[in-house]
């Protein structure tokens, strides 16, 4: 059980990275990764919404959706609740928790339009997994998220002190250099299988 | 004058506006089905249909949705085309269905459509909308389908499956994978770039307007299109 959980964290953090071999949530990753600071908030924030939206979201399906025959809904109904809990989110910490509104705040309406966050969800479901796997599979994408905004701040600021040829200044050369971070993910390709070999 | 302008709104989107290459929109799907023809045509004409029926819809629902809570009716009225393209397609195309996968789930939060939904059905005519969001659909079609071309003949030596002939000896499966998308969609969007140089409107006057990070980006100046108009 915990050996399986260990699995699907690293594999989801690692090897299934969403934005750098998935493609999920590029948008945010190639808009918000310019500073540190930045690129930790927005991390972060994706952690708690994805959190949030995986614990919602499956019960809604097996006990909702499944229960009345209404698998063709989750769709809709999925990213209506997701757009419903940021907003919720949102104004909760506003009242209750002004200082990690005031940091987390800013980053958290352009989540609910984030596809890394309803495709977690809806991958979540389509691979079977209990609520503990997915709750644990939704931590795990969230960190993987983290760890290429992070990785891909620091090469970006790299960037900013070269010389570029004209035509592929701004998101050329910052989509190559993606593709650089994205070919070294590559490199851990395989050690989930064999982490308890 | 009127044909002129209709056709006007119908070519920007292929050429001058692409939603890809010059309003850079929708990469996400743009990057992850374009390793084959076949998906990257299956997921144009998908998102195609859905643009063209929301754009029609939200067009002429404009004056009903309060200005307030228009974004989520929007995304109500997306999520259901998507359904139905969707189940559409898992009847009628189920090899198309199964390559795609979750990626046809996603068309939901693809940026093209809530911003043009944004950005031009919300403010014009039902006759214009059906065609900008034809025109955008094209667009972003033939933007797949160039990508795909490319990393399907360079990664696996063929087309659409039907095997090409000297390349076929020399693949190089860099291209297949996620990398080779990034380096090739960078690479086209440079190229964009030198062709519309000096023609192409400034791209912060639309894919901000329209794009979910416009909220961060107008706070702090941080949105990835403006720095290159500078």
């Amino acid at each position: 059980m915990i050996k399986n959980l260990i699995i699907i964290l690293m594999s989801s953090v690692l090897v299934n990275n969403y934005v750098l071999s998935r493609f999920l949530g590029i948008c945010p990753f190639l808009g918000v990764s310019k500073k540190l600071n930045q690129a930790t908030g927005m991390g972060i924030a994706v952690i708690f919404v994805m959190l949030m939206a995986s614990a919602v979201t499956w019960p809604i399906q097996y006990y909702v959706l499944n229960a009345l025959g209404l698998g063709y809904m989750q769709n809709i109904t999925f990213i209506l609740v997701i757009a419903a809990l940021v907003q919720f989110t949102e104004i909760v910490l506003k009242k209750f928790l002004p200082a990690l509104h005031k940091s987390l705040g800013v980053y958290l309406p352009l989540i609910t339009t984030n596809c890394a966050v309803l495709g977690v969800t809806i991958n979540n479901i389509n691979d079977g997994y209990t609520f503990v796997e997915s709750m644990v599979s939704s931590l795990g994408v969230g960190l993987g998220f983290l760890l290429a905004m992070v990785l891909f701040s620091g090469v970006r600021s790299r960037i900013d002190e070269t010389e570029i040829p004209e035509s592929f200044k701004g998101l050329p050369v910052t989509l190559i250099a993606a593709s650089f971070v994205s070919l070294a993910f590559f490199g851990f390709a395989g050690i989930v299988e064999n982490l308890f070999a | 004058m009127k044909n002129n302008s209709s056709m006007s709104v119908f070519l920007k989107g292929i050429l001058l506006e692409n939603p890809v290459f010059v309003l850079v929109l929708g990469t996400c799907p743009t990057l992850a089905v374009t390793n084959s023809v076949i998906g990257a045509i299956g997921m144009g004409l998908a998102a195609t249909a859905v643009l063209v029926c929301s754009n029609t819809v939200i067009s002429l629902l404009r004056s009903i949705i309060p200005e307030t809570v228009r974004i989520p009716c929007y995304i109500v009225v997306i999520a259901g085309f998507v359904t139905i393209v969707k189940m559409f397609m898992q009847a009628y195309l189920p090899s198309i269905y199964n390559l795609l996968g979750v990626y046809l789930d996603l068309i939901t939060v693809n940026c093209i459509i809530l911003g043009r939904a944004e950005m031009f059905a919300g403010k014009n005519t039902v006759s214009k909308s059906a065609l900008d969001g034809l025109g955008m659909g094209i667009g972003f079609t033939i933007a797949l389908l160039s990508m795909a071309t490319i990393r399907e003949i360079l990664g696996e030596g063929t087309f659409a499956g039907m095997s090409v002939p000297f390349i076929k000896d020399y693949t190089i499966a860099f291209f297949t994978k996620a990398p080779g998308g990034l380096l090739v969609f960078g690479i086209l969007i440079a190229v964009v770039n030198v062709i519309t140089h000096g023609k192409a409107p400034y791209k912060k006057d639309f894919a901000c307007e329209g794009c979910p990070n416009a909220a961060f980006c107008h706070s702090s100046g941080e949105c990835a299109n403006k720095e290159e108009n500078k």
